[in-house]
């Protein structure tokens, strides 16, 4: 078995291809880095990955007489790695045979002091505007130089100033000094988007990112630069100066604006979403996520927002309370079942969570067995938005991100209880030229423009139409009640994406006091005693469905990688 | 007996640059030759065993350099010419191009022949706008006359160069960054491995030499392996490492001289006999105080320092072969451009003017040359304006060991070639600079710095 030994640590590599950044993860040790990224190609300019390596042969250990990238340097069976925190190696591992001419320096000195040199290299320039900086606090720059660096300058000279440049996106900012010229970005509009709007321009230490002049970073990936950047030089406008990042909790999320079902950070504080950033899973997206995710989060903290159940009386809707209304909604349902169940019908949306579409449908079809569970309408935009893109605007193989037409998060995973439920998945068309006498329009839609566009014009809507969504639409305007609904991030739940993976996620803010997450409101409708368990709903649905069998097995969360 | 040139021996005639010139002089005759009795593997072997070494400033062998081809390839294999000569004080090659273009092309023409290339990239850069016009007419007369193209001379041999004209950066003179430049890019060098031998230009096997050597390859093949090896220095016994230094070379004396010119002399003429005789003796009857030997990467020596292990003789006397100059600190021969700096100047301002040239042409792709040579540039401006603290000169050292592929922080050896200078300088004239930051006194050239802190 090919073994690396990492500060003597032996680690066994397979068959992977690694380079020493990925075998010293393998061992538990952490090379710094930041040109150097996975999903990128590697340029090794940045120099913070600096390692000594040789080569155990025949018992002997050979070291290269001079530090190398540890990004650049493929390993291979017998390749030693010694990093700059050699000193704070494993003491209990026996020591590999080096030269003792190579070891009259101590080992990892010449790394350690290379990368202290990088690290004051990359400061002469950088202006140390931390306590203003929207990076401070998640930067690597402030994290290395703390942990390797030096912890005073000996520039004293005029640092360059070059100007901000705000112009270079409407979504995005760039603070020129505070860059460190890893070219992550330029590579990400090179490599991935394949736009390249961002490029190099001028030489040595008067280096800035810029773009053509009138051809901004405008497109739907851009928003990754800003996660790509190691330090505060790429700034979301979206973001910029509304939190310190050490306020907010971070989240596991997956996001719902298309069926690709990106797995995300959800960065809140007291209950308000501020940031939505990409988390690599390899099973889900990949590295990065679309901007239409990353910024559609605003509809949470939306003021047109419904926050409380209302009802309409006298053709105006006035507020009623939860122990009111619940008792009203069962008996009317109840009632109307029994008259006229084939005129009884709950519209499940794809934007509902597997569990919350299980326990809803079971409650209709407890009312009786006539009552149909409709799916809701899927809002498709265009076509798949496949990039890297080329210079016409046409995917190139191989594709490495691909936004969905098909703008819901959920659509398989609720055709699937759907199915399980009543054997069969019904299109909202069919129900929309018959006289219904009762509909339960469970939405959840975070865009009503999606919705309202796949509501038919001349649909003579039931008297008795309940409406859960987030915000106004044509279903609301023509309710009887109105329910709040919860958005992707209120709530614990699995959503499954257009390829079948089924993804768990957990609530990362509450939602506003008077709304009831739809997991509890048909708790409540079925009239289950006790607090309502995600976890316990997830066991009972793959107990119930044979396709959602695995989500018993305790689910593993997806491995979180360091960027 | 003179040294009767052969690489500049068709310099001063009128027409030398016109085909009909150099074909009366015999040209294009060894390479009908070559066509007809070599095989390429031949004319390779013959490089090889010339000993020539590349005229670029790193001295590797270029017979070697050529084996380092895949063997068998289907193709295509490129060369690339280096005429981005951008070291300071260099124009040897820029005297090849403008004076006597088909020399070199016919180098060119044999070395494809060589490698088995259809295709040459001649590499100018911007700047040499003589050059390139010399060069590309003498193209433009090749394919009108049958000796570019298709098929030449009914050998089966087909050959196109094409001209190309950089946008004037020094580092388009390393051998990936003109490849990069070549290919649209910016001229960032590229990580090696894979040398451009397996990978190149368009991702192809490609042989990068310079415009000297090239010339040297097409008077190998014309006089013979022997007549090269008569000149020169052979391998130094005490030294495993030295492959010799044989073969006429080109010297350009620049800076304080009597007249500055390009000689061409047999490897190995000492730095003294250069300057005394060749060069008139240094300007205004004063004395060389410091020397640049090779270029200015290559670092300086000190005229009245005694050189280490050879009794009676200083710095100045150093042989000018490819091991010459290390004798004395200095980085190596490179492209053999001597520069001398009389006993009136001061080093600070020779330092600050190296500083300002390596800061602007630095890349700006690796971390470590990017911020140390414009920390360097900072610096000596500001002891060019007489604020220099003692620390500043162990910072300079510091940063100079630093930077580079020696210590093996950068990508290409620029930063080598930049931190050099800035090491020699200030550790054989560190009373100069010591002096100059106690007496706190200006430079009558120090002005704002354009370049630094805008």
């Amino acid at each position: 078995m090919p073994t690396v030994y990492v500060n003597d640590k032996p680690v066994e590599i397979g068959t992977a291809k690694l380079n020493c950044v990925q075998a010293a993860e393998r061992a538990g040790v952490f090379i710094p880095h930041y040109c150097w990224h996975e999903a990128l190609s590697v340029v090794a300019s940045c120099r913070m990955c600096l390692v000594e390596v040789g080569e155990l042969k025949d018992g002997k250990v050979i070291m290269q007489p001079k530090v190398v990238p540890g990004c650049q340097t493929p390993v291979k069976d017998g390749t030693v790695i010694v990093t700059g925190e050699y000193d704070k190696r494993d003491p209990s591992l026996p020591p590999l045979p080096y030269d003792p001419n190579y070891t009259k320096i101590p080992l990892g000195e010449r790394a350690k002091k290379a990368q202290a040199d990088t690290l004051e290299a990359l400061l002469l320039n950088h202006p140390l505007d931390c306590p203003v900086c929207d990076k401070a606090g998640e930067c690597k720059l402030q994290d290395f130089s703390y942990k390797y660096g030096r912890s005073e300058s000996r520039m004293v000279d005029v640092k360059n100033t070059p100007p901000n440049k705000p112009h270079i996106s409407s979504t995005i900012t760039l603070f020129t000094d505070r860059c460190i010229m890893c070219t992550r970005c330029v590579r990400f509009t090179r490599e991935i988007s394949g736009t390249a709007e961002l490029q190099v321009v001028g030489r040595g230490h008067h280096e800035e990112i810029d773009i053509f002049p009138g051809r901004p970073l405008e497109n739907k990936l851009a928003g990754n630069v800003v996660d790509l950047c190691p330090v505060g030089a790429l700034g979301s406008k979206d973001f910029l100066y509304k939190q310190r990042v050490w306020y907010l909790k971070t989240t596991e999320g997956v996001c719902n604006r298309c069926s690709t079902g990106c797995s995300t950070y959800v960065d809140s504080n007291k209950d308000i979403v501020y940031r939505l950033r990409a988390r690599t899973n390899l099973q889900a997206q990949g590295y990065f996520i679309c901007d239409e995710g990353r910024y559609g989060y605003h509809h949470a903290n939306a003021a047109e927002r419904f926050v409380r159940p209302v009802v309409k009386t006298n053709g105006r809707f006035q507020p009623q309370p939860w122990n009111r209304l619940l008792p009203q909604l069962k008996q009317e349902f109840t009632t109307a079942a029994q008259t006229h169940p084939r005129g009884v019908v709950a519209v499940l949306s794809p934007f509902l969570t597997v569990e919350e579409a299980y326990l809803l449908g079971r409650y209709f079809k407890s009312l009786a067995p006539e009552v149909r569970l409709v799916l809701g309408p899927v809002p498709v935009i265009g076509e798949d938005d496949k990039y890297p893109k080329n210079a016409r605007g046409e995917p190139v193989e191989p594709i490495k991100f691909i936004i969905r037409a098909e703008k819901a998060p959920n659509r398989i995973g609720v055709e699937e209880v759907l199915k399980a439920l009543q054997g069969e998945v019904i299109p909202l068309a069919t129900i929309t030229n018959e006289t219904l006498t009762a509909l339960w329009f469970a939405g959840g839609y975070p865009d009503p423009a999606h919705l309202d566009a796949l509501i038919p014009t001349r649909w003579a809507m039931p008297p008795l139409l309940v409406t859960q969504d987030i915000l106004p639409t044509m279903m609301s305007a023509a309710a009887k009640y109105i329910l709040p609904a919860t958005t992707g991030f209120e709530k614990d739940g699995t959503f499954v994406n257009h390829a079948g993976y089924a993804q768990t996620f957990s609530r990362a803010v509450r939602p506003p006091v008077e709304v009831r997450s739809e997991l509890q409101l048909a708790f409540d409708l079925l009239g289950r005693p006790g607090l309502v368990q995600p976890a316990a709903i997830r066991q009972e649905v793959a107990a119930a469905i044979p396709y959602f069998a695995q989500l018993g097995a305790t689910n593993p969360a997806p491995p979180s990688h360091h960027q | 007996m003179p040294y009767e040139p052969v690489l500049l021996a068709r310099i001063h005639k009128p027409d030398s640059t016109r085909l009909e010139g150099y074909r009366a002089d015999g040209g294009y005759e060894t390479f009908a030759r070559v066509l007809k009795d070599k095989q390429p593997h031949e004319v390779v072997q013959q490089i090889k065993d010339s000993g020539l070494r590349g005229r670029g400033g790193a001295g590797f062998p270029c017979g070697l350099k050529w084996t380092f081809l895949p063997k068998d390839h289907p193709g295509p294999i490129y060369l690339c010419v280096n005429a981005d000569e951008s070291e300071p004080c260099t124009y040897n090659n820029r005297i090849l191009m403008e004076k006597d273009p088909h020399q070199v092309l016919e180098g060119v023409i044999l070395a494809c022949y060589a490698i088995r290339a259809q295709k040459a990239f001649y590499y100018i850069r911007y700047e040499y706008g003589d050059a390139y016009r010399a060069t590309q007419a003498a193209v433009d007369e090749l394919y009108a006359a049958g000796l570019l193209g298709q098929n030449i001379l009914g050998s089966g041999f087909n050959l196109d160069i094409v001209v190309h004209r950089g946008a004037g950066a020094y580092i388009c003179g390393e051998e990936t960054g003109l490849i990069e430049s070549l290919e649209g890019k910016r001229a960032w060098p590229r990580i090696k491995p894979p040398f451009p031998a397996i990978e190149g230009a368009f991702r192809k096997p490609t042989i990068v030499n310079n415009v000297e050597t090239l010339a040297c390859v097409n008077q190998i093949l014309r006089r013979g392996v022997d007549w090269f090896k008569s000149l020169g220095v052979p391998p130094d016994p005490n030294n495993p490492r030295d492959a010799g230094s044989y073969g006429p070379k080109l010297y350009t004396l620049a800076g304080h001289v009597e007249k500055p010119c390009c000689v061409e002399l047999p490897m190995g003429v000492s730095l003294r006999e250069l300057v005394e005789k060749h060069g008139g003796g240094v300007w205004k009857g004063r004395k060389a105080k410091a020397i640049n030997p090779g270029g200015l990467s290559m670092g300086f020596i000190r005229c009245d320092a005694p050189l280490k292990g050879e009794d009676g003789k200083t710095e100045y006397d150093i042989p000018l072969d490819f091991n010459g100059p290390g004798k004395a600190g200095c980085l190596g021969l490179g492209t053999a451009a001597v520069t001398v700096i009389d006993d009136q100047t001061s080093m600070i301002d020779v330092l600050h003017n190296t500083c300002q040239f390596f800061a602007h042409e630095s890349c700006g792709q690796c971390t470590p040359c990017r911020e140390g040579t414009g920390w360097m540039l900072k610096i000596m401006d500001r002891m060019r304006r007489g604020l220099g603290r003692r620390e500043d000169l162990d910072i300079l050292i510091d940063v100079g060991e630093r930077i580079g592929i020696m210590p093996g922080t950068t990508i290409c050896g620029l930063a080598d070639g930049a931190g050099w200078p800035v090491k020699t300088a200030i550790r054989k004239f560190r009373d100069e600079f010591e002096a100059a930051i106690k007496s706190g006194a200006k430079s009558p050239y120090a002005r704002s710095l354009a370049m630094a802190g805008h």
